[in-house]
């Protein structure tokens, strides 16, 4: 097949209306620039929102509950053993918080491949004391260092710095809720009082707010050391193993793994926050589908256009299909024409819809709930330039077909005698 | 006995809209090479129906056509595009060419859908085929920048860029003045004369048919001389 030839009409056709091809191509670039910076700009709220509570969430919590034991005393006695026992009125355990053998519970993890990274973690709960008044709240032992890295904890602070709880001995980062209500300031010292009745001074080395107003008028966080001391505890005690795994859709797997494996319980992220993948999930089906029907519409353009194109070329036809032109070469003609469109107006379209995202990633986005994001969030996936690119080209290219089809149907003998 | 470049063998054809009319009937005759051969008859009589059949363009008829002794019968669409483009030429009552490029390039299309010879071969036959035609310095102009008898001529050079067997012609000189068709015809006649190139001309010009090597007279669908 002699493709060069076939551009090099295409070509001409399309330079002689030039006008037409341009409006045509404008079409496709609009609803491209649109889909992508929509998608853009819709995905990156959506991880905004996400991120909330899922970056923060750890894959898999490895704690022990308070709850009573599996094994009944009665289920291991000889005469009952293979009945089913009804037992009424079972008390929870005095099973401790803590975790056994966290050490070596931690140090399997590190060397498992699919684990991406774990963190440790003390909750104590604990009352801040203002003068007479005391606050309820939760002192958490972190290990800031993991704790920012897997779950972007000092992204959250918004005064003071987070290395400094593990810097400065005996502090403490404040929710914004309750250094609000304990009116304590950076350098200030708060009293904590445990829930086993001993006081203690914490200073206060920073803020944090997480965007969950709740949350942050109770959560504190200091280092497990700290917290450790706080409750007279030894350097092996920890209530929480927070694990972060290189694929997120295996937690529930191997929560089960784990649960069996280390004989502590373990809950998974989509166990723990369902809902949110439900949420994004149908944000994104939304954009895609404004998205695709911005193309379609586009679509309808690039046919009218090309059936008005057919409509005045139909002598060219007639006489190209009379100089030995086949219906299949004609029909090529007016498809690479369409795909031209489609790739030209395609083309821009990306780099308008780049610009635009560029343009919304500089909105100003204040909202006190979240301290951290000053602008409107856009996610640069390179993804949905290439839907966009993919479809644009679909798009025009059934555009393209059916008055293409009608092209190479011309009898031309009709249209030469008809003059 | 010279080679026979085109034959008709006993082709019917019926126009079945509004009403089944028959408008050929029982056309047989026989071209040979280098004939300059004259289709004449009134206006209606079927003479231009005859040439969209001979050209391959209209299939819709019965009977047998055989071009380079080769049937064209049951031949698929793209393969009859491809005997039009390799052996027959044409030129119309209207120019027909494409105003969306020069006059080099429209001459040059059908040399360049044939694919024979490389693209600057093709532009400098289509460049011979101008010269000869006495057009060469209009061979960058826009196709629109004509006047008729130039088109007709740049349709001719269009025509001959693939050296075909035979060269139909529907009225060529029918939309151009008197010395414009005067050209035309001179055109023709030196290529059949000196070129010994085959052709085939439907026209109503008596005065036209009457110059040419033979005249086929047609009434009512038939031929009868």
């Amino acid at each position: 097949m002699n493709f060069k030839l076939i551009i090099s009409i295409a070509q001409s056709l399309l330079l002689a209306r030039w006008k037409q091809t341009l409006v045509a191509a404008i079409g496709v670039t609009f609803s491209i620039a649109m889909f992508v910076s929509l998608l853009s700009f819709m995905t990156g709220l959506n991880d905004l929102l996400d991120s909330l509570i899922l970056n923060r969430t750890p894959h898999i919590r490895l704690f022990n509950d308070v709850k009573p034991n599996q094994n009944q005393p009665i289920n291991n006695t000889a005469d009952y053993k293979g009945q089913y026992n009804f037992i009424r009125s079972i008390k929870s355990g005095s099973s401790r918080p803590e975790i056994y053998n966290s050490a070596p519970i931690m140090e399997a993890l590190k060397k498992d491949e699919r684990v991406l990274g774990i963190a440790p973690k003390l909750i104590a709960p604990v009352f801040f004391n203002e003068g007479m008044i005391e606050i309820t709240g939760v002192v958490n032992g972190i290990d800031e260092k993991a704790e920012s890295k897997l779950f972007h904890f000092n992204e959250y602070i918004t005064a003071g710095t987070a290395a400094d709880i593990s810097k400065v001995p005996n502090s403490i980062v404040l929710g914004k809720g309750l250094a609000d209500k304990l009116m304590a300031d950076l350098g200030d010292v708060v009293q904590v009082t445990t829930a086993k009745g001993e006081r203690f001074p914490l200073r206060v080395v920073g803020f944090f707010q997480s965007g969950i107003l709740d949350f942050d008028k109770t959560q504190s966080f200091a280092s497990i050391n700290t917290v450790q001391k706080l409750l007279a505890k030894p350097s092996s005690y920890i209530t929480d193993i927070q694990v972060k795994l290189n694929d997120v859709n295996m937690a529930p797997l191997l929560a089960k793994e784990y649960q069996q494996r280390f004989g502590a319980d373990a809950e998974d992220i989509q166990t723990a926050n369902a809902q949110f993948e439900t949420g994004s999930f149908v944000r994104s089906l939304i954009s895609y589908a404004v998205g695709i029907t911005l193309l379609i519409v586009a679509g309808f353009g690039i046919y009218n256009i090309l059936n008005m194109m057919i409509y005045e070329k139909m002598d060219s036809i007639a006489i190209l299909k009379a100089t030995g032109f086949s219906g299949k070469d004609v029909k090529r003609i007016f498809i690479y024409i369409a795909l031209s469109i489609g790739f030209f107006g395609g083309f821009a379209g990306l780099i308008f819809g780049y610009l635009l995202s560029a343009v919304i990633d500089q909105v100003p986005f204040n909202t006190a709930s979240l301290p951290t994001i000053k602008t409107y969030p856009i996610n640069y996936n390179p993804l949905f330039y290439f839907i966009g690119a993919v479809f644009s080209l679909i798009t025009t290219y059934f555009a393209g077909w059916f008055p293409s089809r009608k092209a190479s149907k011309v009898d031309p003998v009709i249209i030469i005698r008809g003059k | 006995m010279s080679e026979i470049i085109l034959q008709a063998k006993n082709i019917n054809k019926d126009f079945h809209d509004p009403a089944t009319v028959r408008v050929l009937s029982d056309i047989n005759f026989s071209i040979n090479k280098g004939e300059f051969v004259s289709v004449t008859g009134k206006s209606g009589c079927g003479k231009s129906t005859l040439l969209y059949i001979l050209s391959t363009m209209d299939t819709d008829y019965e009977g047998d056509l055989l071009i380079d002794e080769v049937s064209m019968k049951n031949k698929k669409e793209a393969q009859l595009a491809k005997v039009r483009n390799e052996k027959i030429g044409f030129v119309f009552q209207f120019h027909y060419l494409l105003n969306e490029f020069s006059v080099i390039k429209n001459v040059m299309l059908p040399g360049l859908k044939l694919n024979k010879y490389p693209e600057k071969e093709v532009e400098q036959r289509a460049m011979e085929k101008l010269k000869m035609l006495g057009i060469e310095k209009l061979a960058k102009n826009n196709a629109k920048q004509l006047s008729g008898g130039e088109k007709q001529r740049v349709a001719i050079a269009r025509a001959l860029i693939n050296d075909p067997h035979i060269i139909m012609g529907d009225e060529p000189t029918g939309n151009l003045d008197k010395k414009n068709s005067e050209i035309v015809f001179d055109i023709f006649k030196q290529l059949a004369e000196e070129y010994n190139q085959t052709l085939l001309i439907v026209t109503h010009d008596e005065a036209f048919a009457n110059r040419t090597h033979r005249i086929i007279k047609m009434e009512d669908g038939r031929i009868i001389t």
